[in-house]
């Protein structure tokens, strides 16, 4: 009974979404303020609804009802509690489900903090957000329903996949999708202006906290996505260049220049139609995340779902919101008029030159995730490419990058004088390249050029950012909210590149066949082998290694790599053991038994692997701090008169 | 006050990039993504050296020589394997030489699947740990490969040989290959497929 009222929810869910994707609009257009108030109470309504039908798959989830077919699929009796919640996106229907939970949330936390919004405006943003809803649960409605009754209804379900059985991948999607459907605020905003024609720089000034929270939730959820796959996948990287996580990087890369553009035009009114682009672009890229992972154009180790009417479907989506939007901004943005001026050497230009350096990582990306798709679509023949074109971008990519990251915050608006830029910082850039070039030299004794350039890179963010940080202390005692979070963003970006070039270069890693009784040496870590014993989850049998970790004549440490039996699956799971601290990892993950008590094992030492993800939280951090700025919680109108644009702009 | 109107292409190049776009994505859509043709073809078998499920002793891809075989990757935990398994003893019977490779399964399961439902194989190669299947580029099971009589990969089947599309590839690549047996067994099992 609770699923087909969580499946009503939905269908209900569904006509309220029409209702405030078109009434608002039509209320906006004749300035009656009757149909323009439908908008908050639709949104409100519709989260109800959904929220109702998201709880009504939960629970179907929780009491163990297979004879829904998605419970039966994804859920068995001996699943653990909070993988059961967690199963509702675990697959293809529920986290569609998830999605546009997600995005009623967003809608209703719009809705509820911009009471200072021109109501018109309102009325629209809440609109083009209803019409991105009315797509998602017309998708779930019409081809993927989470309600699907079995008959008969099965004894015990299928397990949840065990390799999504893991704390960082429960939270992944929730998170990434916080991050994916967050941009859809500066989407609504984005067409909302284009709709009413004045696009001028406010419309950034109210979008701009949007767009930063949902870009660190993207940040926060793309750092636990590679986490878990350097936990779980048992492979010890931490990034694979795979399709899906493109999926989520383009989408990042797009949000951040827009960030950042977003800063120029709100500030000094630059950039306007291409900070609109970028919008749109950002939540384009979103959508398409969403579609490649769930059509299955593209091959992929994640293999989630494959099934060509939904690919339609979605393709068919994509082209009435992208295609909608652009045409929109093709027959709008003529009306653009630009009245900030700028000398070559400002902010400005550092931030056109960020964003040119973004668009840029995003087209490779977007190049590499989809050329073997257009390739093949000219038959010329099927190929996929590799890590090695992924990672000599991205080298080429992040040395203008930091070298920019470094210089811009300390170049001011409209116009500087680059002598006196280049005064400031010329003796920071000759210490950074000297030690980061010698860096190498003294940790092997032996020069590593790329290496060290990039714990140059890291070493001139970081002097560079404290620099004007503690410039900016000595003319006051108290820094702006959104500059503290800019710094904190920015040394998180420092530690993310310290991390990543020192994994990279310096990481060891050894297939081994041991017995018990054995050892192995790596980086001064001595691996005891101590032989294996049986271990036992809530639903897994497990062949657990005991590794003794000595450096030094100590004990330093022990691992417990397993193989896992899953009840219900027959083959077994890898799961690595990792002795952690802030400067290495050491991981091990267990093979296969051999001959006489032997076992195959690979072990790895990773050294500043965690900077990695210390670094995205920082980053994460960074966009939750900006957001917290008291200007954005001051009355918008307020601000609104104080910066009124030109008439007719 | 400086003015910046883009101009009309300005405007309209980002829609037209994505129609592009949508072509690509559109046609790519149609074609299965799965298929992806394996290098292997042509190429003489990668060198291996397995342990046999039923019986003692190995094979190696040396034992290819001298017949033409179907090695099929299977494993009993795979249900399109259960589902192809008509047809594979179906091809047995008729006198193909079909080798299996077991696929990351458990050696007491896979006896206990083919006592239940029947085993065509000449003999089952054991790739337990799923490494030899890596060289084969095997992302999956089932799986076919057709070898000929001098060890050579000539084709290679993705999925279960119950797809009249699979099968009928298959029947061309003995058909190019002249394999004039196999070519009058496949013509039937097309025919029983259908």
């Amino acid at each position: 009974m609770i699923p087909e009222l969580g499946h009503f929810a939905l269908i209900i869910a569904f006509a309220v979404a029409i209702v405030q994707s078109i009434v608002p609009l039509i209320g906006a257009a004749r300035n009656d303020a009757a149909m323009i108030s439908m908008a908050r109470v639709a949104s409100v309504t519709q989260l109800l609804f959904v929220g109702l039908a998201y709880a009504a798959l939960t629970h179907a989830f929780i009491v163990h009802d297979f004879s829904v077919l998605y419970v039966s699929q994804h859920s068995n009796l001996v699943q653990p509690l909070m993988y059961r919640i967690s199963g509702v996106w675990g697959s293809h229907e529920g986290s569609l489900l998830l999605w546009a939970l997600i995005l009623s949330i967003w809608t209703v936390a719009v809705a509820a903090y911009s009471r200072n919004l021109p109501d018109i405006l309102m009325a629209r943003v809440l609109a083009v957000m209803g019409m991105i809803s009315v797509g998602f649960l017309a998708f779930m409605l019409f081809t993927s329903n989470p309600f699907e009754r079995l008959f008969p209804a099965p004894l015990d379900g299928n397990e949840l996949n065990p390799l999504l059985q893991d704390p960082g991948l429960a939270f992944h999607p929730p998170m990434l999708y916080m991050g994916y459907v967050g941009f859809s605020v500066a989407f609504a905003f984005a067409v909302a202006a284009l709709l009413g024609g004045k696009l001028d720089a406010t419309w950034a000034r109210w979008s701009r906290p949007w767009t930063t929270i949902a870009w660190s939730f993207l940040t926060f959820g793309i750092a636990l996505g590679s986490w878990w796959a350097y936990n779980e996948l048992g492979w010890g990287g931490w990034w694979f260049w795979d399709p899906v996580e493109n999926a989520s990087f383009m989408p990042w890369l797009v949000g951040t220049a827009l960030i950042h553009s977003l800063a120029s035009t709100e500030k000094r009114g630059v950039f306007k139609s291409w900070t609109v682009l970028l919008a749109i672009l950002a939540f384009s890229l979103s959508l398409l995340g969403t579609f490649i992972v769930r059509s299955g154009v593209l091959v992929s180790v994640h293999a989630f779902a494959t099934d060509p009417s939904r690919g339609v479907f979605i393709l068919a989506f994509l082209v009435v919101v992208v295609g909608g939007s652009l045409a929109l901004y093709a027959w709008r943005s003529g009306a653009v008029i630009s009245y900030g001026r700028f000398q070559w050497f400002s902010r400005e230009t550092a931030l056109l030159l960020n964003n040119i350096i973004f668009l840029t990582a995003a087209g490779a990306v977007f190049v590499g995730t989809m050329y073997p798709l257009v390739v093949d679509a000219f038959g010329i023949g099927k190929i996929s490419v590799g890590r090695p074109y992924f990672d000599t971008m991205f080298s080429l990519v992040s040395i203008p990058l930091l070298l920019l990251l470094g210089l811009g915050p300390l170049v001011r608006w409209k116009g500087d004088s680059w002598q006196r830029v280049l005064k400031s910082v010329w003796a920071l850039f000759v210490i950074s390249l000297v030690v980061g070039l010698l860096l190498p030299f003294l940790i092997e004794g032996e020069l590593r050029i790329a290496t060290g350039l990039g714990l140059a890179g890291a070493l001139w963010v970081t002097l560079t950012t404290l620099k004007d940080m503690f410039a900016r202390l000595a003319k006051s005692r108290r820094l702006p909210l959104a500059y503290a979070g800019m710094v904190i963003a920015h040394l998180g970006v420092a530690m993310f590149v310290a991390g990543v070039t020192i994994t990279m270069s310096y990481s060891l890693e050894k297939d081994l066949r041991m017995v018990p009784g054995s050892e192995y040496d790596i980086a001064g870590y001595s691996f005891h082998f101590m032989g294996t014993r049986k271990a036992q989850g809530v639903n897994y049998d497990a062949n657990e290694a005991v590794i003794e970790i000595w450096r030094d004549s100590k004990k330093v440490g022990e691992l417990h790599p397993q193989k896992r039996v899953y009840s219900g699956k027959s083959n077994p799971m890898t799961e690595a053991s990792i002795d952690k601290t802030f400067f290495r990892d050491l991981y091990a993950a267990l093979g296969e038994e051999l001959d006489d008590g032997a076992w195959s094992m690979r072990v790895y030492y990773k050294p500043l692997i965690r900077w990695i993800w210390l670094g995205s939280i920082l980053m994460t951090l960074g966009g939750v701090l900006a957001v917290s700025d008291r200007r954005y919680r001051q009355s918008v109108k307020q601000k609104i008169s104080d910066r009124l644009s030109p008439a007719g702009a | 006050m400086e003015t910046e109107k883009p101009s009309t292409l300005r405007r309209f190049m980002p829609l037209i990039i994505f129609g592009v776009l949508v072509v690509f994505l559109g046609i790519g859509l149609t074609l299965n993504p799965r298929e992806v043709p394996s290098p292997l073809i042509g190429k003489p078998a990668p060198a291996f050296d397995l342990p046999l499920l039923e019986k003692d002793g190995r094979f190696s891809e040396q034992d290819f020589k001298g017949k033409v075989t179907l090695l099929n990757v299977w494993a009993s935990w795979c249900f399109a394997c259960r589902q192809e398994h008509e047809v594979v003893k179906y091809l047995g019977s008729r006198g193909v030489r079909i080798v299996g490779l077991n696929y990351k399964d458990d050696p007491a399961d896979a006896k206990a699947w083919l006592a239940r439902l029947g085993n065509p194989y000449e003999v089952v190669a054991v790739d337990r740990d799923g490494r030899i299947a890596i060289d084969w580029g095997v992302y999956g099971a089932p799986e076919s490969f057709l070898i000929d009589r001098d060890g050579i990969i000539r084709h290679k089947v993705i999925g279960p040989l119950t797809d009249p599309e699979k099968v009928e590839a298959l029947l061309v690549a003995a058909r190019e290959n002249g394999m004039n047996e196999l070519v009058t067994v496949l013509t039937d099992v097309r025919q029983k497929i259908r």
